[in-house]
């Protein structure tokens, strides 16, 4: 079994048809761009960027939101991938200069030790992130959280994304995110295969790539398609039952708004209403009302976008109509130091990784 | 976003929390969305994203990935 992966290389080159695959997961963007696998496999072989990055797809309304938070005193805790997404009137990272109260956390335990070690103070979670991140959530407010606590949720569901994809966007098949799978399991995705995409549950080392493209180029060849799992260490077909049971104890789904993409019927998740007191829109809806009354009577925002952004071309981006180099901005007036949209600001952002690991490459 | 770590299971500290070897590096991490901290658990690898574990690796992976490797190339 020496040299699998190239043995994997030249499987997916010497069969190497006019195919175009798309991931939905950031991480899997990381490791096709850190390990350049878009140059050492076929350009037959299309390896397509969806919206698998959950600080890109958060739409503007919920950074609006948050920061207006921020700005009547309440305290944000945030993941640091979505301290620099810029909303209308900045990022997060712009309202902590201004002197408002941000703070960085690593998980939800965090920001409700905040919440416990300072009582007089109101703490807000900033809630985002697909089915990997959600359950955590769920678990903490099924252990208790403090009054003084609240989320502002921003989750998003992949399947009902995928199946948008499926419509809109010139795919024939996809790696599906094997962390989301580890949760979800292999059967959600059933309904997509069966309109004849091939689906490979696929893992995150480039030699999990490699064999979930070469799963997807077999399929094709063979005249199938079904969901198939690369990632069997991690994944199972019926995913993780608890962490499900426990986020829909919790967590409804919703119709939400995915930047890029725009609504999607039953594609996010809000608190059940038994969680009223501990969701950031209910808690504070007060602020909530004035922020969307104020962004409707504007004339300046285009479909919840600021003029600021009408060159960046992230929503494109998203959806694989566009590559980054297509847009006027990249690697000019937007790169990871200075990012106008969101596809440049998270590690797992298309535009990110492609500037760190192509654009000063000459590729 | 959906970055999970690989970790071991070394010891149970609640039923909610058990320390986890991370590389070297211990942490503190959550099994409730894996069915809660028990004893049982020591010794075994899972994989850790903000903080909790949201599954546990299987050991018998290696062969499902080689049968997998073997349907798609034909490796002897």
């Amino acid at each position: 079994m020496e040299n699998i992966e190239q043995k994997l290389i030249s499987r997916i080159n010497e069969h190497a048809t006019p195919l175009r695959i798309m991931h939905v997961c950031g991480t899997h963007e990381r490791t096709i761009s850190k390990y350049a696998i878009r140059d050492i496999i076929s350009d037959d072989v299309q390896l397509l960027s969806g919206p698998g990055c959950p600080v890109c797809v958060t739409p503007v309304e919920d950074i609006d939101f948050a920061i207006e938070l921020a700005r009547s005193g309440k305290v944000i805790t945030s993941f640091g991938d979505m301290m620099r997404v810029p909303g209308t009137t900045g990022s997060l990272f712009d309202a902590r200069s201004d002197g408002y109260d941000i703070r960085m956390v690593y998980s939800i335990d965090d920001a409700i030790k905040i919440a416990k070690d300072n009582p007089t103070l109101e703490i807000v979670f900033f809630g985002i992130g697909f089915e990997t991140t959600a359950p955590s959530n769920a678990a903490a407010l099924l252990r208790g959280v403090p009054e003084n606590f609240s989320i502002l949720t921003s989750h998003k569901l992949m399947p009902p994304a995928m199946e948008i994809l499926t419509r809109d966007t010139n795919v024939d098949g996809f790696l599906a995110p094997g962390h989301v799978s580890t949760i979800i399991g292999t059967e959600k995705y059933d309904q997509i295969s069966e309109k004849g995409f091939p689906i490979v549950v696929t893992g995150f080392e480039a030699l999990d790539v490699l064999l979930g493209i070469a799963m997807v180029q077999n399929q094709l060849e063979t005249g199938r398609s079904c969901v198939e799992n690369a990632y069997p260490r991690c994944v199972n077909v019926e995913g993780n039952l608890k962490a499900r049971e426990m986020l829909y104890q919790v967590f409804k789904k919703t119709d939400s708004k995915w930047r890029g993409i725009g609504m999607i019927e039953n594609s996010g998740l809000a608190l059940k209403k038994e969680f009223d007191q501990f969701d950031a829109v209910n808690v504070h809806a007060d602020i909530y009302k004035e922020l969307h009354e104020k962004r409707a009577s504007e004339s300046d925002n285009v479909d919840g976008e600021n003029r600021l952004y009408e060159e960046c071309i992230c929503a494109e981006i998203l959806t694989a109509r566009a590559q980054p180099p297509q847009c006027p901005l990249f690697g000019r007036r937007c790169s990871p130091e200075a990012p106008v949209g969101p596809c440049m600001v998270s590690l797992e952002g298309t535009c990110y990784n492609w500037y760190k690991y192509r654009h000063n490459k000459g590729i | 976003m959906c970055i999970a770590i690989p970790g071991k299971i070394t010891s149970i500290l609640n039923e909610n929390t058990a320390t986890v070897d991370i590389g070297g590096i211990k942490r503190e991490v959550n099994l409730d969305l894996i069915g809660g901290a028990d004893s049982s658990l020591i010794g075994k690898h899972a994989l850790v994203h903000v903080g909790y574990a949201i599954s546990l690796i299987s050991d018998e992976e290696s062969e499902e990935v080689l049968k997998l490797l073997r349907d798609v190339m034909d490796l002897s």
